[in-house]
């Protein structure tokens, strides 16, 4: 026992659960935003294209976190624009860049014979290889956006329920809500070393969708997915050394089996 | 109005500056003419009804008053600093987002020094006999509490004009004439003017400043009064089940086809 306690006071681990921890805890406001919206498949997509960042990032020898979040940012800025042709519907819009995005990406990893890249790292998270400036950038990411999420909260909160009645009150709804999807594109950008690309947004989904059983009003509803996240973050990673499996799909599995257990708890009630 | 000469106060009462005032709004939707040449001005304390069949416009219109849309032509004037309270058609809040009443409504406050606000909402609630609602979910409602607590979200920013989006909209007929009854006393009350687009033209009527009947452009309007003085009319629109569009009686020279264009060139008149 004293062995197991002693793996959270190696740096490591530290860094791992900080990294995890803060990320959890924006996961929650800003998963129930995606889960209120529907744009669950919105930050798949952002995900997905990430790849491709990663990719070109390596090729020009940019720094990686820095060409994740500039591609991430750059494909939420498309879709908003793309989103409003009235010729292509927004599923079968995310579903081209999704895929293209993450095809594309692993066509010129694969053809860059110089580089050699760890894909599954990208693909399902390294939280244990993360490093001081890896934690350095999530950390000051989830600030960022916390401090931005909790500014403009009602607003949010506003154009959500209803974007006409909050235009008439005299919210910018439009500029409002690109803010808002560059937080997202921030978050999962940062947040690609933890989960990697296939499991970011389960981290901002699940525990959202599981708080939603617990709460009568928006506020309760993010900070409980809040802590949701983080029982998820802690419980993920000591599952990982127990099992010994891969951290970033053992957080998912702990979202997902805290979910299931609110589910059936709630079930009569919901 | 904001621009131009300077008007002098000790002109007729008539010439108060509107609220908000449209002139010659047009508005066109891939090719077709949903607005054209529509004219209006609504005082403080006016009740202005707008009616006309569906697809004629109305909603087209409301939105342009209300900023959210821009007019292809014409121009909307608004008084400087007008506040607006919008209680649109109806509200669909996602079963995925929690949300009491009383949430809902302290929305409406935000931005504004009173951000717990949690007196004016009961009190607001209370004035529309629904105090009862403030704890409970937006989605457990029914059609007219929910109408209710749309119209306290409006309320609440203390309006100088009301806008309101077929306000009777699944609320039944009792439900609807103290909706308007309401609606009435708050126009007076409060001295706002209010705008709304209405299909229950019997139950309106009776307390509307101006009726405009639109269908693409304002087809006729004017005071209920000036169209029929007779008693018997208002006792009508108190029994409320008469058809709606015959209570408004008045006959056009000039007739529409399928496509809501006029057919003949003459100006509509009042009997």
């Amino acid at each position: 026992m004293s062995d197991f306690l002693s793996l959270f006071t190696t740096d490591f681990i530290l860094y791992a659960l900080a990294a995890g921890l803060s990320l959890a805890v924006v996961a929650g406001p800003l998963g129930s935003f995606i889960v209120w919206r529907r744009m669950a498949y919105f930050g798949d997509t952002l995900a997905h294209s990430a790849l491709l960042g990663i990719a070109i990032g390596l090729l020009t020898g940019a720094n990686p976190q820095l060409s994740i979040i500039l591609s991430c940012l750059f494909f939420a800025f498309i879709l908003t624009v793309l989103d409003r042709s009235p010729n292509v519907s927004t599923d079968t819009l995310l579903g081209i860049l999704a895929h293209s995005s993450l095809a594309l990406g692993i066509v010129v990893l694969a053809l860059a014979d110089s580089i050699r890249v760890n894909l599954e790292a990208y693909l399902f998270g390294a939280l244990l290889t993360i490093s001081a400036s890896d934690l350095a950038w999530i950390i000051a990411v989830t600030i960022g956006v916390g401090g931005i999420l909790l500014k403009f909260w009602n607003e949010f909160v506003a154009i959500t329920v209803h974007a006409d009645i909050a235009e008439v009150e005299g919210s910018r709804v439009d500029r409002l809500n690109i803010l808002l999807v560059l937080l997202i594109a921030l978050t999962i950008a940062v947040s690609m070393k933890i989960v990697g690309v296939l499991l970011i947004t389960s981290l901002l989904v699940i525990p959202a969708a599981a708080a939603r059983l617990l709460a009568a009003t928006p506020e309760q509803m993010a900070i409980r997915a809040s802590v949701i996240g983080c029982v998820a973050v802690v419980f993920g990673l000591l599952a990982a050394f127990v099992a010994d499996v891969p951290v970033g799909p053992s957080i998912v599995v702990c979202a997902t089996l805290l979910f299931l257990a609110l589910t059936l708890l709630r079930g009569g009630k919901a | 109005m904001a621009s131009g000469a300077v008007s002098t106060v000790e002109e007729t009462i008539g010439s108060q500056q509107p609220l908000l005032s449209a002139v010659d709004i047009g508005k066109v939707f891939d090719d077709r003419v949903v607005l054209e040449r529509v004219s209006f001005s609504i005082q403080p304390g006016q009740i202005v009804t707008l009616i006309g069949p569906n697809g004629a416009g109305k909603t087209t219109l409301v939105r342009i008053a209300l900023g959210l849309l821009d007019a292809d032509s014409g121009t909307i004037t608004r008084r400087e600093g007008l506040r607006l309270g919008y209680m649109p058609q109806s509200l669909h809040v996602e079963p995925t987002l929690p949300l009491t009443v009383q949430r809902f409504l302290a929305l409406a406050l935000r931005g504004t020094k009173e951000s717990a606000g949690g007196h004016e909402i009961e009190e607001t609630l209370t004035s529309l006999h629904v105090p009862h609602l403030v704890h409970a979910q937006l989605n457990s409602l029914s059609g007219g509490e929910l109408q209710r607590v749309l119209l306290a979200r409006a309320l609440l920013r203390k309006p100088h004009l009301l806008v309101l989006d077929e306000p009777a909209q699944g609320v039944d007929i009792a439900g609807q004439a103290e909706l308007y009854s309401i609606i009435d006393s708050i126009a007076e009350t409060q001295g706002c003017g209010v705008l709304m687009i209405s299909h229950d033209l019997h139950l309106v009527m009776s307390s509307t400043d101006e009726v405009i009947c639109l269908n693409h452009h304002v087809c006729c309007h004017g005071k209920p009064e000036t169209v029929s003085n007779d008693p018997a009319y208002l006792s009508l629109f108190g029994a409320g089940v008469t058809d709606s569009l015959a209570v408004y009686t008045h006959h056009h020279t000039h007739e529409h086809d399928i496509h809501g264009n006029v057919i003949g060139e003459d100006e509509c008149t009042h009997q």
